[in-house]
C-alpha cells in the first residue's frame, strides 16, 4: 500500500468530517430525520478511512520506504519489526494520525451505542465531534502530513527511532494516553450538545456518565504507563518530574476526576448541573492546551517534538475558537439551569463539592506553575523554570485534605447526613490509622544510621490507612457483615470502593518511596562493594555485548541481602549504531516491597565506572494503585443500570432501587 | 439587607478572601521556586545573583571536561559564544552530555564565579537544542553581526 493511498484516505476522511460537522447539526434544527441519521454513517466512514490511512503508514514503515520523509526520520532497516510498527506513533506526524484515528474511533463508538439517546441529541454530539475531527485533520494535512515524500532524492537509510522510544512503553503509552486525551472530547461534545439543546437533567448525566468514566480510565492508565515508562526507561529511577508535558496530561486528568465525581451528583440528585458542564468543557480545553504545549515545542521538555511555530499557531487558534465558543455558549445558557434539589449541612453533595474544589484548586496551581515560564518569557521578565518544590508545595497538602475528606465518602447520604454519625464512624479507623502512623515509621527508624522518625511517612501512612479502613468499614456496614449481601452491591459502588483503595495504595507508594528512598552515586572499580541499608552491592565490571542495532556495555552488579540471597543485575550503557545515540538501560529487581535499581553512568579512568545504586521501597504501589483506580472506573462505567435501555427511554429517573445509592 | 442578598454577599466575600489567600501563596511559592536562566555573558557581567539557585547553560567547550581521579567530581566550561562559564558538579553526567553539545546546569554561583551545579541536563535527542541555549547563541551571533556592520 502506498503513501499516496494513505494521503487520499486522510483527504476523504476530512471531507466526511466536514459533512459530519454540518449535516446532522442542521438536521437537528430543521427536524430532518435522515440528515440526523447521516452523522452515524459519516462517523463510521471516517473511522474506516483513517484506519486505512493508518494501515498505509504502518506498511510504509514495514517496507522501509525512506522516500517518505517521516519514515526516513524515524525508522531504520536495523529496527526490529515491532518497533517499526510502533515508530508510526513515535513522532509528531504519525502520532497526530493516531490521534485523529482514535477520535474517529470514539465518534464511531458513539454512532454505534447511542440508540437509547434522543436522535437530535446524538446527532448534535456527533456533529461536534465531527467539528473537532475537522480541526485536527486540517492540522494534519496542512502542517504535519506523515505521507510527505522526499523526492527526487531519497535517502538509502533512515535516521532511526530515538532509542528511548524503542521500548514496550512506547508501544503502549501513547495509544492509551491518546484514548484518554481524545476521549475527553466526548464529554465535551455531550456538554455542548446539552447546552445547544437546553437539556441538562439527570437523563443527560446518565447518558454521558459511562463515556466520562471510560475516557477517564484511559487517561488514568495512560498517565501511569507513562510514569512507569519514565521510571525504567529513562534510567535514573524518577517516576514523576512535574515536567510541563506531564503536567499537560495531569491537568485534564485532575479536571476529569472532578467531572467523574460531579456528574455523579448531577445524575443522582440533579445538582451541580452547570458546574458539571463547565468541568467537561474545561477538561477538553486542557487536553487541547496539552496538545498545544507538546506540539508547538515552546516548552523545554523530554516530550517536546521538534520546534515548529506554524503548528503551535494552528493549535492555538483552534484552542481559542473551541474554548471561546464553548464558554460563550455556556455563559448564555447556564442561567437557565437551576438545581432541582437542595442539600444542607453535611451530605454527600458537600463531600463531592469539597472533592471538586480541591481538585480544581490543584489544577489551577499546576496551571499557573506550568504556564508562568511562558508568560515570563513572552513579557521579557526573564527565562525561568518552575521547580518541583513549587508543585509539591500545593499539591501534597491539597491531596492530604482530599484523602481525609474521601474517608467519609461512603458514609454520607444524599441530602443531609448527621455529623455525629460521621464522627462515630470515623473514630475507630482514625485511631487505628493514627496508631499505625506512629508505630511504623518509629520501627523503621534506624538510630545507628542516624535516621529519625519520618513525618512524611507518618502522614502518608495515616491518610492511606484512613482511606482503607473507612472504606472497609463502609463495606462491612453495608453488607451487614455478611458476604451474601455484597452480591447486591452495584458496579458503581464496587468501582468507587476499588478506585478509592487504589488511591490509598498509590499515595502509600508515593509517600513511602519518597521517604525511605536510598540513592548513591559512586565510582566503582571491578570488585568494589558497598553496603546500603540491608543490601550489599558488588560491582563485577563491564563487558561489551554486540546486538543487532546497538552495542551494549553490560555491567554486572550482584546484590546480597540480609539472608544471604544474591541477585545478579545487568545494567547496560547502549550505543545505537544508526543514530549514534547513547542510552542508559537500568537493571531493576522488582518486588512489591522494594525495587533494587542499578544504572551505569559513564566510564571513568581505567576500568572504573560511575554507578548509581538505589533502593526504592513500595514504589510498585504507585502503579498498582493506578491500575486499581482505572479498574474501579471501568466497573463504574459498565454498571448494569446504564444498559437498562427501556427504562431510560421512558425518561424515568432510575434510582437503581438499592439502599445506598 | 435581604437575607438572600446577604447570603450572596457572604459567599462573594468568602470567595474573594480565598482567592486573595491563594494568590498570595502562589506568588510566594513562585518567588521561592522560580529559577532564572542566565547566559555565561550575563554571569560574567555579574548580572546573576551569587548564592541563589539559578540555571545556566551553553555549548560545552571542547576539551574542557575534566574528571577527578578518585571521586565523581567533574568540571567543565560552557559558552554562549562570547563568554565562558566554569561549572563544577559531583555526580553522573547525562547520556547525551558531550563536548561541543548544549548543556544546562542548575546550581549556585560561588565567589570565584564558578557554578556549583547540583544538576546537569543535556539534550534528550540528537535533533534538539534547549531553546534557552539556542536563543543565547543566536543573540551572541546577532550582536557580532551588528558589530561587524558598524565597523564597516
Amino acid at each position: 500500500m502506498s503513501p499516496e493511498l494513505g494521503h487520499l484516505a486522510v483527504i476523504a476522511a476530512l471531507c466526511l468530517s466536514f459533512f459530519q460537522a454540518v449535516i446532522p447539526m442542521v438536521g437537528s434544527f430543521v427536524g430532518h430525520r435522515s440528515w440526523m441519521r447521516l452523522g452515524h454513517s459519516l462517523a463510521l466512514g471516517q473511522f474506516v478511512f483513517l484506519g486505512l490511512a493508518f494501515v498505509c503508514l504502518i506498511s510504509v514503515f514495514i517496507q522501509d520506504d525512506f522516500s517518505v520523509a517521516y519514515v526516513a526520520n524515524n525508522s531504520n532497516t536495523l529496527l526490529p519489526l515491532h518497533y517499526k510498527v510502533s515508530a508510526v506513533w513515535g513522532a509528531h506526524e504519525g502520532s497526530l494520525l493516531l490521534w485523529t484515528l482514535i477520535l474517529a474511533g470514539w465518534s464511531g463508538a458513539i454512532a454505534l451505542f447511542s440508540g437509547h439517546m434522543p436522535q437530535t441529541f446524538s446527532a448534535r454530539v456527533l456533529s461536534i465531534l465531527g467539528f473537532i475531527s475537522l480541526g485536527f485533520l486540517l492540522f494534519l494535512l496542512f502542517t504535519s502530513n506523515p505521507f510527505e515524500r522526499l523526492l527526487p532524492v531519497s535517502p538509502l537509510e533512515g535516521r532511526d527511532l530515538n532509542p528511548l522510544l524503542q521500548d514496550f512503553g512506547l508501544i503502549a503509552h501513547p495509544p492509551m494516553l491518546y484514548m484518554g486525551y481524545v476521549g475527553s472530547s466526548v464529554p465535551f461534545a455531550f456538554a455542548i450538545a446539552a447546552l445547544i439543546g437546553g437539556q441538562f437533567d439527570s437523563a443527560w448525566a446518565r447518558w454521558s456518565r459511562p463515556w466520562i468514566n471510560t475516557s477517564w480510565v484511559f487517561l488514568t492508565l495512560g498517565i501511569s504507563l507513562g510514569s512507569w515508562w519514565a521510571y525504567y526507561e529513562l534510567g535514573w529511577g524518577g517516576w514523576w518530574f512535574w515536567d510541563p508535558v506531564e503536567n499537560a496530561s495531569f491537568m485534564p486528568w485532575l479536571m476529569s476526576t472532578a467531572l467523574v465525581h460531579s456528574v455523579a451528583a448531577t445524575e443522582k440528585r440533579g445538582v451541580f448541573r452547570s458546574w458539571t458542564l463547565l468541568l467537561a468543557i474545561l477538561s477538553f480545553s486542557l487536553s487541547l492546551l496539552g496538545a498545544f504545549l507538546v506540539r508547538s515545542g515552546i516548552l523545554t521538555s523530554v516530550h517536546s517534538f521538534a520546534n515548529d511555530p506554524e503548528r503551535g499557531i494552528f493549535i492555538l487558534w483552534f484552542l481559542v475558537i473551541v474554548v471561546g465558543a464553548s464558554l460563550l455558549l455556556f455563559a448564555i445558557r447556564s442561567p437557565q439551569m437551576a438545581n432541582s434539589t437542595t442539600h444542607r449541612g453535611w451530605s454527600r453533595e458537600t463531600i463531592l463539592l469539597v472533592n471538586n474544589v480541591l481538585l480544581v484548586t490543584s489544577t489551577a496551581t499546576i496551571f499557573i506553575g506550568t504556564l508562568y515560564p511562558l508568560f515570563s518569557d513572552v513579557f521579557q521578565l526573564g527565562k525561568i523554570s518552575v521547580g518541583a518544590p513549587y508543585f509539591n508545595f500545593f499539591f501534597v497538602p491539597l491531596m492530604i485534605i482530599l484523602m481525609l475528606a474521601l474517608g467519609f465518602a461512603g458514609f454520607t447520604r444524599w441530602g443531609s447526613t448527621d455529623v455525629n454519625l460521621l464522627l462515630r464512624r470515623g473514630l475507630f479507623p482514625g485511631l487505628l490509622s493514627f496508631f499505625i502512623a506512629l508505630l511504623v515509621p518509629a520501627l523503621l527508624t534506624d538510630s545507628s544510621s542516624g535516621s529519625s522518625y519520618s513525618f512524611t511517612a507518618g502522614i502518608t501512612l495515616f491518610v492511606s490507612a484512613w482511606v482503607l479502613f473507612m472504606t472497609i468499614e463502609d463495606i462491612y456496614l453495608k453488607s451487614r457483615g455478611s458476604w451474601i449481601n455484597t452480591k447486591r452491591f452495584t458496579g458503581s459502588y464496587w468501582g468507587m470502593v476499588i478506585a478509592h483503595i487504589g488511591l490509598a495504595a498509590c499515595a502509600l507508594g508515593v509517600g513511602m518511596s519518597s521517604s525511605y528512598d536510598e540513592q548513591r552515586d559512586l565510582r566503582m572499580m571491578p570488585g568494589d562493594a558497598v553496603k546500603i541499608s540491608d543490601y550489599e552491592f558488588r560491582f563485577g565490571g563491564v563487558n561489551r555485548v554486540d546486538n543487532a542495532n546497538f552495542v551494549a556495555f553490560r555491567g554486572e552488579v550482584s546484590v546480597t541481602d540480609k539472608t544471604g540471597m544474591t541477585i545478579n543485575l545487568f545494567p547496560e550503557k547502549r550505543n545505537y549504531k544508526a543514530g549514534g545515540q547513547v542510552m542508559t538501560e537500568a537493571a531493576i529487581d522488582a518486588s512489591l516491597a522494594r525495587d533494587l535499581y542499578v544504572s551505569l553512568g559513564e566510564p571513568l579512568q581505567g576500568e572504573a565506572w560511575a554507578v548509581r545504586l538505589q533502593i526504592k521501597p513500595l514504589v510498585r504501589f504507585i502503579w498498582l494503585g493506578s491500575v486499581l483506580i482505572g479498574f474501579g472506573g471501568l466497573l463504574a462505567a459498565f454498571d448494569k443500570r446504564y444498559r437498562r435501555r427501556k427504562k431510560v427511554l421512558d425518561g424515568q429517573s432510575n434510582r437503581g432501587g438499592l439502599a445506598f445509592e | 439587607m435581604h437575607p438572600l442578598r446577604r447570603q450572596r454577599l457572604q459567599i462573594v466575600i468568602l470567595i474573594i478572601f480565598a482567592g486573595a489567600c491563594a494568590s498570595a501563596l502562589i506568588i510566594y511559592a513562585l518567588g521561592q521556586n522560580a529559577n532564572f536562566f542566565y547566559t555565561p555573558t550575563q554571569i560574567e557581567e555579574g548580572q546573576a545573583p551569587k548564592g541563589t539557585f539559578i540555571r545556566a547553560g551553553g555549548m560545552v567547550v571542547e576539551g574542557s571536561v575534566k574528571r577527578d581521579d578518585i571521586s565523581l567530581a567533574v568540571e567543565f566550561s560552557v559558552t554562549d559564544g562570547a563568554a565562558i562559564l566554569r561549572v563544577r558538579h559531583i555526580g553522573i553526567l547525562p547520556d547525551l552530555f558531550a563536548e561541543g553539545e548544549a548543556a544546562i546546569a542548575a546550581g549556585r554561583i560561588d565567589d570565584n564565579n564558578i557554578l556549583q551545579a547540583t544538576e546537569v541536563l543535556a539534550k534528550h535527542d540528537e535533533k534538539y537544542t534547549p531553546p534557552e541555549v539556542a536563543d543565547s547563541m543566536n543573540a551572541t551571533y546577532q550582536s557580532r553581526q551588528e558589530a561587524k556592520a558598524e565597523l564597516k
